[in-house]
């Protein structure tokens, strides 16, 4: 039998899961708190203290060898039948077994399934690594059986939201940072913070990170190791579930009998699963020069601290950074491709002409750096076939024509025909959506080509700028440097023949219009369906909203437009799609936000809305500073 | 009694007075000339002369200490040129109205090319280094030597007259390229060496004060005050060497300083001699509240502002008892601990220092082959202490070493409170003679440099001060990152980056660093030894530790100033600076 002998961080001895809680509770900075907190309240410390007790037992890890040996055993079955390969960058995990002997992982996988932390953990613990503990969200506290096995697997668990209750965010913290301090364990945590119910990569979020990166700030580390993950699935095990949610179908609370019903999903096929390991990156190198400063020099380094604003912007720049590492590493399969391809032209396209375009478009996809899993001796015209079969749900090949699977009950009502249609893109969508961050400056510079008034170049980069400015919590960009992005993007347009640069004009070439047309219209869905909610927002919100009845409102609008068959935009019914156009509009200052007791409020400033659909439509220039040297 | 000066000459050694200093010492490293470390030719360690205790022994586990630690070898060896080449000195540049002035004082004065270059340099790495392999690009043009104050005074004015430029020097041994010539200085820089001012001027038992001229050597001032039954207690590393004038200028501190203070505690009254005039205080007295303390524009001025002559100074009469000890502890961490809560009652004995493993295992490769005395420390624990008790790895403990002071039931008393608590930390003690040894040990390290850099070996020591909370967390750090910046500047063997913790305070302590490598395969060893200490000093801020303790600011840590004591706080020094030497006579460029 294998013997699971983990390496370890510079010979540390490992410590049993209580002797930590009980480091954690008696530790300074828990202690200042409830101090803090007593005196605020009123209260005998004691009181908080148990407080903080059981807020640290809802949320600790358990790990224990046994259930993880009874988990990795139920695991490997499982995942055997579920999945046909799991494939590993070898030298990524070899990489990271030295990382973790040296200096405390932070591990910072993708997220697209709940699958996710059980294959690392699977993983690690077949290559003999030291299980991390993962934050995961709270509900997997319903689960009954499953969150304890899970806790036993080395799972920790934090509220979605604690922003308010400072006693929970001391426990916390001072919980991920001894696990990371003492190196008992990987840290590992989600930077999207939720599973991304499309395939696209979600805008990180600060909070785990920046407690994370605590320790090195204060030098209580010599360094951390940051290692981003990329896990991508030929087929997304809750793919239908997901479509469900976005289109505003309640989604089943986790349960374990929920779980025990998913068996059936057990009897299907989901492919390969593709885990790439980065080069674990090194948050002293990233910081030096950074943080010249010692904020913590001159307060003890147990009190509570709001970061200053250089290390709020460090945080935010690394959290891209590492999600822009995630996305560069992400290994696309063939169907990512035909998916594209195939919503370019629904209802229905012809089979040898989806090959051809397929073949091509993977041919553009390894010129933007995208990192395509098919092997040289795998023709098109099979890669395009195994990909219908494993994606049958979705499309399938009848008469020589490929066609979208949306004929759920015949003869349906309109609206249920649209529901059905709208489902069958959306999933579609979740497969062509994971190559949008690959392509997203090309087809911004190709799109501002079109919207521009003139090939000017500064007229087409405002025009660029405005819709990265419009798209930024749509797509990842690096922030601030949309001059960079807007070279990379002509760059790569150059690299691929679709457009020439002059001193002053960037035009397209007449080999290239085929790119050019191909690139809007695959970011068309977004264009559009922005325009249809900004429209809704200016149109129909005269008065304050929140976000319950804004997501609703909005579906509701482009639900009646698609029934008329006024417009196409079947995308413009997620409510992925429609968040992320409001909090642009709130960025670009056209929407207020307001904090209210009962969450946020929003108030829509029409004038502006229109002025911004204006833009869109090219009916008004975009008005933007240019930067000075272009 | 046991004799408070095994650091230096044994009585009758004294030769100071016999034959010149300068001729004492060596011109192109540390310390006596009759004191090295040597292989002899059976190819083992032998450290000569007769000065310390640990000379004429043969070392034997030495050389293989160095090869293993450094991985140097015998068979490659680096020379330094052996005397200086005085062609290779700049010329000095001296106006005749000046010097005809100067002769009418009957000042002693030299133009002599080694007796300039002596005075061109401190201890820095990269200034041996020079002596040994190159030459200064700027020296002083002459040196000078007062005896009194007056004298002084003379030169200063002299100085102003003829716009010149004048850089102290005590005893040499500043470690912060403070002596250094700034070498865009058109001006003749004169070398105003202390060294014959050194009289004790008075002793007062009354109030226990000594007033003292401030070019007196440590030890010969320790030595004098003996004979009248009294001691200062100050004992720098350096204070062999080192000059009272100098601690003043530096803000030094000494390794009692936990009876006796450091120099800002000692110092009762001071007369300094600026462009501006004389400026000294009215009373010598204990405290006074006369707005800030004119004292501290004077302490730490680093030659900036002008020369101190005199400075009166307490002084206490000789101990009656003085007692060594030593404490092994599990690891680092615990013997911090110890530390720590000695601090907290109060209750450190005179000294109280804590080596780190590396430090210790090099005082182990020290033990001599004979002598009674150095009873081997190790193998007596493996005996006892590793085999009894469990967990004390002998790469990972480390050693407190202790030194008592006072009438002897006070010091005994004091002893058993101290190893009281030590045993709470699981601190075993380890003998009165690995004590003494380890602070035998302080001296001659300081001679170890100059045969490693026979053997492509360079080192150097820095320190900083640091709270409590923090001690551990920026040992680990300093040495680490030295460890991978020499990794990453391409040295090829695994550096020494070892720590020792050697004071303690109420609120923190005071770290000393010691980092050595071998530099084969290095085209430029110094710059590349530069950058390493650079990054060091950086961490070492970043961990919240000071940018000195006690070895001072010189132009080696000038760019660190600003973000130490604030634009508004450098601001004031020069302030100061301007109105007390506009003419910048006092033109070293240290500090500000």
């Amino acid at each position: 039998m294998k013997c699971y002998t983990p390496v370890i961080y510079k010979g540390l001895s490992p410590c049993k899961p209580h002797a930590i809680k009980s480091a954690v509770l008696q530790s300074e900075q828990v202690q200042y708190v409830i101090k803090q907190l007593a005196k605020e309240l009123g209260e005998s410390p004691d009181i908080i203290q148990e407080e903080a007790t059981e807020i640290l037992d809802e949320m600790g890890h358990r790990m224990q060898l046994g259930a993880v040996r009874f988990f990795a055993f139920t695991l490997s079955k499982i995942f055997k039948q579920l999945f046909q390969r799991v494939c590993v960058n070898e030298e990524g995990m070899q990489r990271l077994q030295h990382a973790i002997q040296e200096h405390p992982v932070v591990l910072l996988p993708s997220h697209r399934s709940y699958v996710d932390f059980l294959m690392l953990s699977y993983l690690l613990y077949t290559y003999d690594l030291a299980l991390p503990v993962i934050a995961a969200g709270i509900d997997f506290l319903g689960m009954k059986i499953v969150g304890e096995l899970l806790r036993r697997a080395g799972a920790f668990f934090m509220r979605r939201s604690f922003g308010g209750n400072r006693l929970y965010w001391a426990v916390f913290a001072e919980y991920v940072k001894t696990m990371l301090r003492n190196g008992y364990a990987p840290i590992e945590f989600f930077l999207e913070g939720t599973r991304s119910r499309t395939a696209k990569t979600l805008t990180p979020k600060f909070g785990l990170l920046s407690i994370v990166m605590e320790p090195f700030f204060k030098r209580e580390v010599f360094d951390t190791y940051l290692v981003p993950i990329s896990i991508s699935y030929e087929r997304i095990l809750e793919e239908s579930l997901y479509a469900y949610e976005l289109l505003g179908v309640p989604k089943p609370k986790e349960s374990t009998s929920g779980l025990l019903k998913a068996r059936r999903i057990l009897s299907d096929n989901f492919g390969t699963i593709h885990i790439y390991v980065g080069q674990p990156v090194s948050l002293r190198t990233l910081a030096s020069g950074r943080i010249n400063r010692c904020p913590y020099n001159l307060v003890p380094r147990h009190l509570p601290q709001k970061p200053s604003e250089d290390i709020q912007e460090f945080v935010s720049d690394v959290a891209y950074k590492m999600e822009l590492l995630q996305i560069e590493n992400m290994v696309l399969s063939p169907w990512v491709l035909v998916a594209a391809v195939l919503l370019q032209n629904l209802p229905a396209m012809e089979f040898e002409l989806l090959i051809e375009k397929t073949l091509w478009l993977k041919g553009l996809t390894q010129t933007f750096g995208g990192f395509i899993e098919w092997p040289d001796n795998l023709c098109a015209k099979k890669a395009v076939l195994s990909g219908l079969t494993l994606h049958s749900n979705i499309a399938c090949l009848v008469d020589g024509h490929v066609v979208l699977n949306d004929k759920g009950v015949e003869d349906g009502a309109v609206g249920e025909i649209v529901f059905r249609r709208a489902l069958a893109v959306l999933m579609c969508a979740t497969y062509r959506n994971q190559l949008l961050n690959v392509f997203v400056r090309p087809a911004l510079v190709a799109i501002a080509l079109q919207m521009a008034p003139s090939f000017r170049k500064e007229e087409v980069y405002s025009c660029f700028s405005f819709l990265r400015d419009v798209f930024s919590d749509e797509f990842i960009f690096f922030p601030g440097i949309s001059l960079k992005d807007f070279e990379e993007g002509c760059f790569l347009l150059t690299k691929c023949d679709a457009i020439q640069t002059s001193q002053q004009e960037i035009y397209p070439t007449d080999k290239g219009s085929g790119t050019v047309s191909f690139l809007s219209a695959m970011f068309r869905p977004f264009v559009e369906g922005y325009q249809l909610i900004f429209r809704y927002l200016s149109k129909e919100m005269k008065e304050a909203f929140n976000e319950k009845q804004f997501i609703p409102g909005a579906r509701n609008f482009v639900f009646q437009l698609l029934e008329k068959g006024s417009t196409q935009c079947y995308e413009a019914l997620s409510s992925d799609m429609q968040k992320n156009a409001l909090s642009a509009l709130v960025q670009l200052g056209a929407v207020k936000r307001k904090k209210t007791p009962n969450g946020f409020t929003y108030n829509v400033n029409q004038e502006a809305v229109s002025k911004i659909l204006d833009m869109f439509d090219a009916r008004i220039p975009v008005q933007k500073p240019v930067a000075a040297r272009l | 009694m046991q004799s408070h000066c095994f650091w230096g000459s044994e009585p009758g050694l004294g030769e100071s007075s016999t034959l010149p200093w300068q001729e004492l010492l060596k011109w192109n490293g540390w310390g006596y000339n009759d004191s090295k470390f040597i292989f002899n030719k059976k190819g083992q360690a032998e450290f000569t002369g007769k000065r310390y205790r640990l000379g004429g022994m043969v070392l034997p586990t030495f050389k293989e200490w160095i090869e293993k630690t450094f991985g140097a070898s015998l068979e490659h060896k680096t020379t330094s040129r052996t005397s200086l080449n005085v062609n290779d000195v700049p010329p000095s540049v001296v106006n005749e109205e000046f010097l005809q002035d100067l002769r009418a004082t009957k000042i002693s004065y030299s133009q002599d090319a080694e007796d300039r270059v002596f005075r061109a340099h401190g201890h820095c790495l990269h200034e041996i280094f020079v002596l040994r392999e190159g030459m200064f690009k700027r020296i002083p043009d002459i040196v000078v030597w007062p005896v009194c104050h007056e004298d002084v005074v003379k030169i200063v004015e002299l100085a102003c007259k003829h716009n010149l430029c004048i850089i102290p020097f005590g005893g040499g041994t500043s470690v912060s390229s403070a002596l250094e010539c700034p070498e865009e200085e058109k001006r003749t820089i004169v070398s105003l060496d202390t060294s014959q001012m050194n009289r004790i001027l008075w002793i007062d038992e009354k109030n226990l004060t000594a007033c003292v001229e401030a070019g007196i050597v440590g030890q010969d001032l320790e030595k004098q005050l003996a004979e009248s039954g009294f001691c200062t207690g100050h004992e720098p590393d350096s204070m062999e060497f080192s000059s009272l004038g100098g601690w003043v200028a530096t803000r030094a501190s000494g390794m009692k300083k936990n009876i006796y203070g450091n120099i800002e505690d000692l110092v009762i009254h001071i007369k300094m001699v600026t462009p501006r005039g004389i400026v000294e205080k009215n009373c010598q007295v204990p405290r006074m509240s006369t707005g800030p303390d004119i004292h501290h524009f004077i302490m730490g001025s680093e030659g900036t502002l002008g020369v101190v002559t005199e400075v009166t100074i307490k002084i206490r009469p000789v101990p009656e008892y003085q007692k060594y000890g030593s404490v092994v502890f599990p690891n680092f961490e615990r013997g911090v601990a110890c530390l720590r809560e000695v601090a907290k009652q109060r209750c450190a004995p005179a000294s109280i220092r804590l080596v780190d493993n590396a430090q210790f295992q090099f005082g182990h490769a020290l033990k001599p082959q004979v002598a009674s005395i150095f009873t081997s420390f190790l193998d007596g624990l493996k005996k006892f202490y590793i085999t009894k008790f469990k967990g004390f790895d002998p790469n990972i403990l480390c050693v407190a070493t202790l030194l008592f002071e006072g009438d002897r039931e006070k010091v005994l008393q004091h002893e058993k409170q101290v190893y009281d608590i030590a045993t709470k930390f699981g601190g075993l003690a380890a003998g009165e003679d690995n004590g003494q040894r380890g602070y035998m040990l302080t001296f001659v390290i300081a001679y170890l440099r100059d045969l490693g850099l026979d053997y492509y070996v360079i080192g150097e020591s820095f320190e900083t001060s640091v709270p409590w909370d923090r001690v551990l967390d920026l040992c680990r750090n300093v040495k680490e990152r030295i460890v991978r910046e020499c990794k990453e500047k391409g040295v090829q063997f695994a550096p020494l980056s070892t720590c020792r913790v050697t004071q303690t305070y109420d609120a923190g302590a005071c770290v000393y660093f010691y980092f050595a490598f071998n530099y084969r395969g290095i085209s430029d060893p110094i710059h590349v030894y530069e950058q390493i200490e650079r990054a060091a000093r950086e961490e070492i801020l970043a961990n919240g530790g000071s940018l000195s303790h006690h070895h001072g600011v010189g132009k080696l840590r000038k760019r660190w100033m600003k973000e130490s004591i604030s634009d508004v706080g450098l601001g004031m020094l020069r302030s100061v600076k301007e109105y007390v030497d506009p003419n910048n006579i006092f033109g070293n460029k240290n500090l500000l």
